[in-house]
């Protein structure tokens, strides 16, 4: 025995080194007669250790190689014909003329062959099968999902699964099988099969039913009734069975596959949260692990589930925190610790069990113990907490540093007292051995907490200072230079910073050299001549540089400190270019789409807290929530969409729980609408692009009614654009020739021509699509206010839900469906533009231009409902605060825009209110076209 | 008594060897039925072969490991993949399906011009007897051009797979043809 253990690891360790080219020509035996069972199957096994290991191989090679493999299929042998299988499925993709072995695996999968056979020859032949083929072996297929076997009946439903990317209509003909397979009573305990090993694993885990809700998950999954019906008709069962009555579904994994399901309709169907809250509730309850504790994590990554439930998944949640299976203490942790993120109050009551987590001996258990507690704990904790963290930190990998230097970042604003203990705590570890994740999220939690502590900001300058003298990652020093440039001139003694900065400017790299030289200029702009001085003097010495880029930057640097206007101008700019709407201007540029010059004219500016706005929107959305409590002064987020707006202070969409994404989605949006447009030849001729869109659209219809319609307002130089989108959600039926009729209230044909309408021709169930009214300015100087009846009209046709075909024979039938009205008004001229500097803009456009009116306006019974209905109105452009009215009583608030996209406007209102009168508003607005002015002041009469 | 000796020889002269046998022929010539009338003696039915199958026959004691390819025009391409080690090849021929014995002939004359074919016995199945206006094995014969085949040991038997005709005849024929070789 000693003997063949030797010959084994020396097997094993032969496979470490296994050269490609000569296991390759040993494959050749494979040729020879008669087969040797035991070596060819070592063979193969080296063959699948090469693929799996990644490497390579020309198709020819793997052409010979499967042709020789199928000459294994001569051999009877149970453990050889198991790795053959399992070659042909590698080889299906990399090898030419695989159907060669279509015959020998049909035979091996018809059921007078051997248990063994059967399952790996299905699978196997699923890989090679193309969809021309398919029909051929369909009826073994089916027969073999509805086997009692539960090896055949698996094989067979996850084959199908596979096959149903390509063949989505053959296989959608297996639903009733597939139904059985679900229902079936799959063999429960031991039986015997005809196998000739005796020693067969029967299988008692139902993995059946869990494959086969899968696949009938994914034939149905885009009727919703049935899908529905699937989650009710369990779950229902489910219930009786808990009572001990009845039978439900008996794997676990797919009860939990339900539960994904069951949200999906939720989150799809509002109308039906209610009904299936009811649902999940039992399911948390579920007494298995594994379905209680994916019911409460769904429970609490749902959009506004009711306390009661949310506190039933807590609690089970927390039961889970003292199991004493390390996963499922994982598993209830990590939900936890996201709930944290945007129910801190709601975890709560776990804190103790957490307490006792933080000494886990699973580390990743303790790590989200500690951020969890960090969020719902109060201020006392705090301290005690960090001190725990440090002794952890030592222990955990990068990526939960990561995830402890993120929550450190939101205690930060959450409990600003503590600064000293939170820089101390990420200063330290910033010296520890980190990945670039790990300390770009610690850097990121510094820059934060200087921003919005500002008793702080001096230790967090210098511990950034101290971070970059030994900085290993090139994106972070940059990152940390360009804030020092940013706040350091405004700190007491600059002077310190320059020398930090300098530094890098001798010791490091170009692009941090030159990173280095654009925060030096930003001290030049500081209002200390000496200071000044000294500056120049640093730069001068940078125009000596070996990298031309640096070399650049300090002689701009230099020649722009000359004069006071030029510093503010361009070296301490806070606003900057939307970058979406550049980037596609160059793109255009670059493709040819567009033709003469790119000019910077027409991009709009962006303030930098837009910006940077946009940037956190885009790094998911629980970061974004994280923003929101970040920028919040409230402890405690409720985390619905509208507090992730208030980070989002302007943009103009706040008030849009759709749009919490914040201000660069709103160009992206314009620029995507522009070229949809342009797409359109009867459109194109309007003018490049629109010089205004609406901001946000128009819900013409309820939520849940057959056709959800919105409206997009686009203005041309003299033309106006409707553009409807209308989502067809009726899956029975393709709707064509959609039409949309505008009338307008009271005549205006002499202000406005209709000029197209440019029809939708079919709308399938759930494939938005748009129609298009274009109307023609006859007078260039007159913009009409108008309002006007709309109609959808169509031609309905009945089709097959399953795959959207229209019936052949039905000839259809024309219908109409009467919308909301949609109004025209000076607001939908006016572009929602950020123009920096608005209170030098105002001073600049001067009263001549200003207009200004007061109004009493009795129907508002608050300040924050009248200034939402007012920024609607204006469509402009709210600055900082305009929106979020500090004061019950009186507020002030600041809007910007450009009337067509040219003439800048800036409108400033003041308003209080009085209990029983309503809001009293003064409304002033100056332009740089008069007749703006008094335009938009007419927009809120 | 006389099979029981010739039964012994076979086992002296071939001992545990199985003989490598190649079962080709155009589509529909009725490849596969003969291929399962000689393992389990009873006619099966059968689809059209996507690629081969491959049996263990055993005749007079004699192992015999015969490989049926398809015969469908995508399919013939790979015939030579199967090639090597061939002992013997049994030709299939539709005798009823007079439209395509020229298409017979040329798949037949580029397979024997094979190299790795150039020592095995040739026997050519004139199968389907049994339907009305089948050719002759003499005209069969006369179509494939075999009597004009230069060193190459053939012979052509008429069979019906179905009836199970001719076929030991052919297979017996193989035997001593083989043992010759």
């Amino acid at each position: 025995m000693n003997w063949k253990k030797d010959e084994d690891s020396d097997e094993l360790g032969a496979l470490m080194n296994l050269d490609h080219s000569a296991v390759l020509q040993e494959t050749r035996i494979f040729n020879q007669t008669p087969i040797r069972p035991r070596h060819s199957r070592l063979l193969l096994a080296k063959v699948l250790f090469l693929l799996y290991r990644g490497d390579s191989m020309s198709t020819n090679e793997a052409t010979d190689l499967f042709f020789s493999t199928t000459k294994l299929f001569q051999c009877k042998d149970m453990s050889l014909r198991q790795m053959v299988y399992l070659a042909i499925k590698e080889l299906s993709t990399r090898a030419d003329d695989v159907i060669m072995v279509t015959s020998s695996l049909m035979k091996d999968m018809q059921p007078k062959s051997e248990l063994a056979y059967r399952a790996n020859a299905i699978r196997a032949l699923c890989k090679i099968v193309e969809p021309s083929m398919l029909p051929g072996i369909e009826r073994f297929l089916k027969s073999a999902i509805v086997e009692k076997s539960p090896t055949i009946a698996s094989a067979a439903l996850v084959s199908s699964l596979h096959l149903f990317g390509e063949a989505k209509e053959v296989v959608r003909r297996w639903g009733g099988e597939v139904s059985e397979a679900l229902n079936g009573k799959a063999l429960q305990g031991p039986s015997f099969f005809g196998g000739s090993g005796g020693n067969q694993i029967v299988s008692t885990s139902s993995i059946v039913q869990y494959h086969a809700m899968g696949l009938l998950y994914a034939i149905r999954q885009h009727d919703r009734m049935a899908v529905l019906k699937l989650v009710q008709g369990f779950s229902g069962q489910s219930r009786g069975w808990l009572g001990g009555a009845g039978t439900g579904l008996r794997s676990n994994m797919a009860q939990v596959m339900l539960i994904r399901y069951a949200v999906r309709v939720m989150e799809g169907d509002p109308s039906l949260f209610e009904q299936l809250q009811g649902l999940l509730e039992g399911w948390v309850r579920h007494r298995s692990d594994m379905v209680s504790l994916e019911a409460a994590r769904a429970v609490c990554q749902l959009q506004g589930v009711s306390g009661q439930l949310l506190t039933a998944a807590v609690s089970a949640l927390q039961v889970f925190l003292s199991s004493p299976r390390p996963t499922v203490r994982f598993a209830a942790m990590r939900t936890l610790s996201a709930l944290a993120r945007t129910h801190p109050d709601a975890v709560q009551p776990c804190n103790v069990d957490m307490e006792g987590l933080v000494a886990d001996s699973n580390r990743s258990v303790a790590t989200l113990a500690i951020t969890t507690l960090l969020k719902t704990g109060n201020e006392a904790s705090v301290d005690r907490l960090m001190k725990q963290m440090q002794g952890l930190m030592a222990e955990i990998s990068d990526e939960f540093k990561a995830v402890v230097a993120e929550a450190v970042r939101s205690l930060c604003v959450k409990f600003p007292t503590k600064h000293s203990a939170f820089l101390g705590f990420l200063s330290s570890t910033l010296r520890d051995e980190g990945g670039y994740e790990f300390k770009r999220a610690a850097i990121e939690a510094i820059i934060d907490l200087a921003k919005h502590v500002p008793e702080s900001r001096e230790a967090a300058l210098g511990h950034l200072c101290e971070f970059i003298e030994d900085c290993e990652f090139t994106k972070l020093s940059v990152r940390v230079l360009h804030f020092l440039g940013e706040e350091g001139p405004r700190t007491e003694r600059p002077t310190v910073y320059i020398r930090h900065i300098y530094n890098r400017v001798v010791l490091e790299n170009a692009v941090v050299r030159a990173a280095a030289v654009s925060a030096l200029a930003k001290f030049g702009t500081v209002a200390d001549e000496g200071l000044r001085k000294s500056v120049r003097v640093l730069l001068q010495r940078c125009l000596d540089d070996r990298d031309d880029e640096v070399r650049d930057r300090a002689a701009w640097a230099l020649r722009m400190a000359d004069s006071e206007d030029t510093r503010t101008k361009y070296v301490r700019d806070d606003s900057t270019f939307a970058l979406a709407v550049l980037e596609r201007r160059l793109v255009e540029y670059c493709t040819g789409v567009r033709h003469g010059r790119v000019s910077l004219e027409g991009v709009p500016r962006i303030s930098r807290a837009q910006a940077e706005e946009a940037q956190s929107s885009g790094r998911g959305r629980l970061e974004a929530m994280d923003a929101a409590l970040v920028v919040g002064t409230s402890a405690v987020s409720t985390a619905s969409p509208a507090a992730a707006g208030t980070a989002a202070v302007s943009g103009g969409m706040a008030a849009d729980p759709g749009a919490a994404a914040g201000g660069m989605d709103v160009y992206e949006q314009q620029a995507e609408y522009a070229s949809r447009l342009r797409a359109i030849p009867e459109l194109a001729a309007f003018g490049e692009q629109p010089l205004v869109s609406s901001a946000r659209a128009i819900e013409l219809t309820e939520a849940e009614t057959e056709y959800v319609v919105r409206c997009v307002k686009h203005v041309y130089e003299r033309h106006v654009v409707f553009q409807f989108d209308i989502t067809n959600t009726i899956p029975e039926q393709v709707v064509e020739q959609v039409e949309v009729n505008m009338e307008p209230e009271e005549d205006t044909s002499e202000m406005l021509r209709p000029v197209v309408v440019v029809p939708a021709p079919e709308l399938r169930c759930g494939e938005p699509s748009a129609v298009y009214v274009a109307f023609e300015r006859v007078d260039a100087d007159v913009f009409p206010t108008a309002s006007f009846a709309c109609t959808l009209r169509f031609v309905v046709r009945e089709c097959d839900p399953a795959t959207g075909e229209p019936e052949e024979d039905d000839e259809g039938f024309d219908d109409e469906y009467s919308l909301e009205a949609v109004d025209l008004g000076p607001g939908d001229f006016m572009q929602a533009a950020y123009l920096p500097n608005s209170q030098a803009l105002w001073e600049a456009l001067g009263a001549d231009a200003e207009f200004l009116e007061t109004f009493g306006l009795a129907s508002f019974d608050s300040i924050a409902s009248c200034i939402a209905s007012v920024a609607e109105l204006l469509g402009m452009c709210p600055l900082e605060g305009a929106l979020t009215p500090t004061s019950k009583a009186a507020h002030q608030a600041v809007f910007t825009g450009r009337w067509m996209g040219g003439a800048k406007t800036v409108a400033r209102t003041r308003m209080t209110y009085q209990k029983g009168a309503g809001v009293t508003m003064e409304l002033a607005v100056r332009s740089e076209d008069p007749a703006v002015s008094e335009m938009m002041v007419s927009a809120i009469a | 008594m006389g099979g029981y000796f010739s039964k012994l020889f076979n086992q002296l002269v071939f001992g545990d060897k199985e003989v490598r046998i190649l079962i080709l022929g155009l589509d529909g010539a009725g490849k596969t039925t003969i291929l399962y009338r000689m393992q389990i003696g009873d006619v099966v039915s059968t689809i059209p072969t996507i690629g081969f199958n491959v049996e263990t026959v055993t005749y007079k004691n004699i192992k015999f490991q015969v490989w049926d390819l398809g015969g469908q025009t995508n399919i013939r391409p790979y015939w030579r993949c199967y090639y090597a080690n061939t002992d013997a090849v049994i030709y299939v021929v539709d005798s009823s399906d007079r439209d395509r014995i020229g298409t017979s002939r040329d798949e037949l004359a580029a397979m024997l011009n094979e190299e790795e074919l150039r020592e095995s016995v040739l026997l050519v199945f004139a199968n389907k007897q049994d339907m009305k206006g089948a050719m002759s094995a003499a005209e069969v014969s006369e179509a494939l051009g075999l009597p004009r085949l230069k060193n190459r040991q053939w012979g052509i038997y008429k069979t019906s797979a179905l009836k199970g005709e001719g076929l030991d005849e052919g297979l017996d024929w193989l035997v001593n043809a083989i043992k010759g070789t």
